[in-house]
């Protein structure tokens, strides 16, 4: 199963976790720096597997942006990979071209777009025509009740003038 | 709505601002973070929800990237998880999965508000709620929210549908009875036309069957089905992961399925399925040839391939067949020898790893070879990662495969003067233990120890002072080995040794002293045996000569013994002639060496290092009491002479018996074997020893044997007398003189620290430069030679009677709450055959679409319920040995199986403690029936 995902840029700048397993604060921020410190040193043409702690990360390069994800020992590295690409084309056909900033400033989409593809570890939805209706749907649901906020504060504000 | 909260609603910065404002600050990150905590904190406690759930998100971003403390926030997330719209409810989940731990104290306030959202008809809301009970479930949780899981599990939505299985494992996990009620339905998902369903389902079974294989033998019908019709490669890697564990446990399945997975590694364009198969066959399917080589040529493509991930994979499953098949990792050596070179550091190691792996008795000399010389061109790191492999391959189980150990000595001088060694401390404890354990070896120990003390570059090398430790004290403890102890002892003494930590120094000084003694010691016995043939001592003489078995001396005394009983003046003075002149050379030697040693150790007479101090004392003292004999002994008066000599003698032969008794490897249980003597009394706990020796410094020399101590206690006694000797005028120029000899030992005058480096790759004598070169060598030694012929015998190895490298394997003990899963699934198995197979027979009715193939394959493939009635005895017994102790409760007999259920539904309902006790009594049952073992698969 996935214990967790990290999205880092090459900077090392964290740009969004996810934990699978149960990992307490102290500890994200211990597994974080010692992940970068490993990945993100690492050339260019080099596989894309690092062994951490008796796991293993996968990880790949998109643009500026590392996507790692940390796997048990005998899980299908290629799998994994093939979950990360997955996962950056449903972003990419939620923001049309996706880039960085992005994800640095839609952070909790990038989330809901995640959590509709895995669950518990597991990859759940491995459409991603399905995953775009779905995050729709839950988006329009929001834009509806933010227009309803909107309204009433617009209510709330004239009656205070 | 009162006015603030209003005006915090209006001017609240949104998560948008705040990131914005992240990348505008100016006044530092830290700072930022309690800024923006600050407003957070405000706004959270707002009545608004609405603001209360922006101020959560804010919280929530900060606690996911920036790890700020979320647990304050508990409540705060469960008022917005209630809110009814939906945005603020979204954001309130996130954050409680985000941020709930087992331990959260208001976990038991969500479970209304969790039951209320599965229940709902909003699909996206239901999924938020089987989302976070997916991340956060805990024992009570998921004991009060499996009936709504289980609701789920048939729901007609399939996004729902497939969150519910997928959060089912979790509750599983925490809540082994929710087995009894959802494991049917999760089931009957397997049968679903839709794939992504098929996806879920197959995924939880994968991780539910990776932790207890065998629990799920029986749903072998069910994912064969899969295997066989599926086209999805997600759900078909899961599925090849299943069978992996179902095969390694079952022959038959094994058999049914070799034949399906070698189609699909044939047919499928995927790399990922691909590699996911030839798992399959290595780790599960070797035994069957066809597979296996279809499998090995998949794996010589991956090798062959540029990208770096499948050759990494490829390497990979070449490790995991050569547990049991060797010929193919010998098959592509090749490319295995010349992955040592990578670019990549991965794929280095597991090639490295595959090297070890078919390293044996035949090959390791010629394997040491090529890897040392790959580790001189390597990166530090890999290097010491190439020698440690090597250490630990070589002392394994008593250095099993080291035959020739002058030959394996020498491996570890020349690793010792690898540049950037690390391994100090593995080769010093392999040195030691090899000359306590393997006699024959001590000479060749002796020489490399020698080789490594004389060059005075190691001294200036910190990393390696383990290791010169560990040669100063062979030399010291072997010194009888030695061609020319003079040497060691100057080797010893050379003026860089100032540079090493005073501890390591005090070995270097009791080395010297057992050297000395030791010289002296055979200097005197050839005295001995000439000087005191005086009729009354003849036969003490003669007996001491033999039995210290300088053979060629005594039947020298001999001789001359005998004849002086016949004409004792004129023979007696022949021989005191002809012997003289040796002896004088000898005294001269003795004394020239005891010179430098003085020399040497004076200065030491002020240091504060106590170690170093006593043991300089020993020293020198010492030689002070034999200089106090010797210039008589030049020319010696008959009467005066055999008494004086005879105390020296008696002297220096005690002080060598201390120090010749042998030393042997100590046993780890040796000390448990002491019986306590009756009465004493042990106290548990020695915190109060603490008041009496808290300033004693536990010493780090471990290796030192006691007996040596009450060998400088004895001697002191005797120095107390010694008086302090100014270093005279004729030292001095014997020192002049010493320095011009071996001008190697002395530090520049120039003070210039240009040492020639202890192993310059550029002199070294023998590293090949070309690849080619090694892949050569490396192909002539990984290839099986016929007969190993070796010039002589393997030493024997000190081996302690009970197996002393064994050290207590931790019982591997699963997880109780694994086994209660286990256990349960059992039983729902048990209960739900008869219905499973009737509506499997109606469902292949309606099934039309099943190739006919497939169906057969389906009749043919084992049904448990259906064999096991007709299962012979002796298979049952063959397998029942390597099952062992995993699933304890699966083991009872039929009959048990049914008054257990019986019992077990009584204690059903009672929660956690329950369980717990359940587990114990399990693990009771273990001990009792280790022998029960029915297989319902048989």
């Amino acid at each position: 199963m996935i214990h967790f995902v990290l999205l880092v840029s090459r900077q090392g700048k964290v740009r969004l976790t996810k934990w699978y397993s149960p990992y307490s604060q102290k500890e994200r921020t211990k597994v974080i720096r010692e992940l970068t410190g490993l990945i993100l040193t690492r050339g260019l043409k080099l596989c894309n597997f690092v062994e951490w702690r008796g796991y293993k990360v996968v990880y790949k390069r998109y643009a500026s942006l590392y996507f790692c994800m940390c796997i048990d020992q005998d899980d299908n590295e290629l799998e994994v990979l093939e979950i990360i690409h997955h996962y950056v084309e449903t972003l990419d056909r939620y923001f049309g071209s996706v880039c960085e900033l992005d994800l640095i400033f839609n952070f909790h989409k990038a989330y809901y777009i995640l959590d509709e593809l895995l669950l518990a570890g597991e990859l759940q939805e491995p459409s991603k025509k399905i995953v775009a209706r779905l995050i729709a749907g839950q988006d329009s649901l929001v834009e509806a009740a933010k227009e309803e906020a909107n309204s009433i504060s617009n209510i709330i504000a004239q009656a205070t003038k | 709505m009162s006015s603030p909260s209003i005006m915090e609603t209006l001017f609240q910065r949104t998560l948008e601002d705040l990131i914005k404002g992240f990348r505008l600050q100016l006044i530092g990150e830290s700072a930022f973070i309690s800024k923006a905590m600050e407003e957070i904190w405000k706004e959270i406690k707002s009545t608004n929800l609405q603001t209360k759930s922006i101020a959560l998100q804010k919280l929530s971003y900060l606690g996911s990237l920036y790890f700020v403390d979320m647990s304050w926030s508990a409540f705060h997330c469960i008022e917005c998880m209630s809110s009814p719209r939906f945005s603020q409810k979204r954001i309130g989940y996130v954050a409680v999965s985000q941020s709930f731990y087992d331990e959260t104290p208001v976990l038991l306030l969500i479970t209304n508000q969790l039951r209320k959202d599965l229940g709902n008809v909003n699909e996206f809301e239901a999924g938020l709620a089987l989302d976070c009970l997916a991340s956060i479930a805990t024992v009570d949780l998921a004991r009060d929210l499996t009936p709504n899981v289980f609701k789920l599990l048939g729901s007609s939505k399939i996004p729902l549908r497939k969150k519910a299985i997928g959060a089912i494992l979790r509750v599983f996990e925490k809540y082994p009875d929710a087995v009894r009620v959802c494991f049917k339905r999760l089931v009957e998902n397997l049968d679903s036309p839709d794939s992504r369903i098929l996806s879920a389902v197959v995924g939880v079974f994968c991780e539910l069957a990776s932790r207890d294989p065998r629990s799920y033998l029986p749903l072998a019908p069910e994912f064969y089905r899969v295997l066989v019709d599926s086209k999805n490669n997600w759900v078909l890697i899961k599925i090849l992961k299943i069978f992996a564990k179902l095969a390694a446990l079952e022959p038959r399945v094994a058999k049914r399925i070799v034949e399906p997975v070698c189609e699909h590694m044939r047919r499928t364009g995927a790399k990922s399925l691909m590699f996911e198969c030839i798992r399959t066959v290595v780790s599960s399917l070797s035994d069957y040839e066809a597979a296996l080589k279809l499998a090995v040529s998949k794996i010589r493509e991956l090798l062959g391939d540029e990208d770096a991930n499948l050759k990494y994979l490829g390497l990979h499953a070449l490790s995991v067949v050569a547990r049991k098949q060797l010929w193919v990792v010998l098959e592509n050596q090749e490319i295995v020898i010349k992955s040592l070179m990578d670019a990549d550091a991965n794929i280095r190691s597991e090639s490295l790893r595959l090297v070890m792996a078919v390293i044996s008795r035949s090959n390791v000399l010629d394997i040491s070879r090529v890897l040392l010389s790959y580790g001189l061109k390597s990166d530090p790191g890999f290097c010491n990662e190439i020698i440690g492999s090597l250490l630990s391959a070589c002392s394994h189980n008593l250095y099993e495969i080291v035959i020739d150990f002058d030959w394996y000595v020498s491996l570890l001088g020349e690793m010792s003067r690898i540049p950037h060694c690390q391994k100090g401390e593995e080769i010093k404890n392999q040195l030691i233990d090899i000359g306590m354990r393997v006699r024959d070896a001590r000479s060749q120990l002796i020489c490399v120890s020698r080789n490594l003390l004389i060059d005075p570059a190691f001294l200036g090398k910190p990393y390696l002072y383990g290791i010169l430790c560990a040669t100063a004290w062979v030399c010291g403890e072997y010194v009888e080995f030695s061609t020319n102890p003079t040497e060691l002892v100057e080797a010893l003494l050379q003026p860089r040794t100032s540079m090493l930590p005073p501890l390591i120094r005090a070995v270097y000084l009791q080395s010297v002293l057992k050297i000395l003694i030791f010289c002296m010691y055979s200097h005197f016995q050839k005295w001995g045996s000439i000087s005191f043939p005086s009729s009354h001592n003849l036969e003490g003489v003669l007996s001491e000569s033999i039995s210290k078995g300088t053979a060629l001396e005594s039947s020298d005394t001999l001789t001359s013994a005998q004849d002086d009983v016949f004409n004792p003046r004129k023979l007696r003075e022949r021989i005191r002639l002809s012997f003289l002149l040796r002896r004088t050379d000898s005294v001269k030697s003795l004394l020239s060496n005891c010179c430098v040693i003085e020399l040497a150790l004076e200065p030491l007479l002020g240091t504060h290092e106590v170690e170093i101090l006593e043991r300089t004392r020993n020293v020198l003292g010492l030689i002070e009491l034999i200089k106090q004999q010797i210039p008589d002994q030049l020319f010696p008066e008959e009467e005066s002479l055999s008494r004086e000599e005879l105390e020296v003698w008696k002297l220096i032969r005690s002080m060598n018996d201390a120090s010749c008794e042998e030393l042997g490897p100590v046993s780890f249980t040796a000390q448990e074997k002491i019986r306590i003597p009756e009465g004493l009394v042990l106290e548990e706990n020695l915190r109060e020893l603490d008041l009496i020796c808290g300033n004693l410094q536990p010493r780090s020399l471990s290796f030192f044997p006691q007996r040596e101590e009450r060998v400088d206690e004895w001697h002191d006694s005797e120095w107390r007398s010694r008086e302090d000797l100014e270093p005279s005028n004729e030292s001095m120029s014997l020192l002049v003189e010493h320095r011009k000899r071996h001008g190697l030992y002395y530090l520049p005058s120039s003070a210039s620290n240009d040492y020639p480096l202890a192993n310059d790759p550029r002199s070294g004598e023998h590293v090949p430069d070309e690849t080619e070169d090694l892949v050569r060598l490396a192909a002539q030694s990984l290839a099986p030679k016929k007969k190993p012929n070796y010039s002589k015998p393997r030493p024997a190895v000190v081996r302690l009677d009970e197996g002393e490298a064994t050290f207590p394997v931790v019982s591997n003990r699963s997880n109780s709450k694994y086994d209660l899963l286990s256990e349960v699934v059992h039983d729902v198995l048990q209960e739900t055959n008869p219905m499973d197979k009737s509506s499997q027979k109606g469902k292949e009715k309606v099934r039309g679409d099943i190739p006919p193939g497939s169906k057969e394959n389906l009749q043919d493939l084992v049904d448990p319920r259906r064999e096991k009635l007709g299962s012979g005895k002796s298979k049952h017994r063959s397998h029942g040995k390597d099952r062992g102790h995993k699933i304890p409760q699966k083991v009872d007999g039929e009959k048990d199986e049914n008054s257990e259920r019986a019992r077990k539904k009584g204690s059903h309902r009672h929660g956690r403690n329950k369980m717990r006790q359940r587990a114990e009594e399990q693990a009771d049952l273990l001990a009792q029936t280790p022998d029960q073992i029915p297989d319902f698969l048989l």
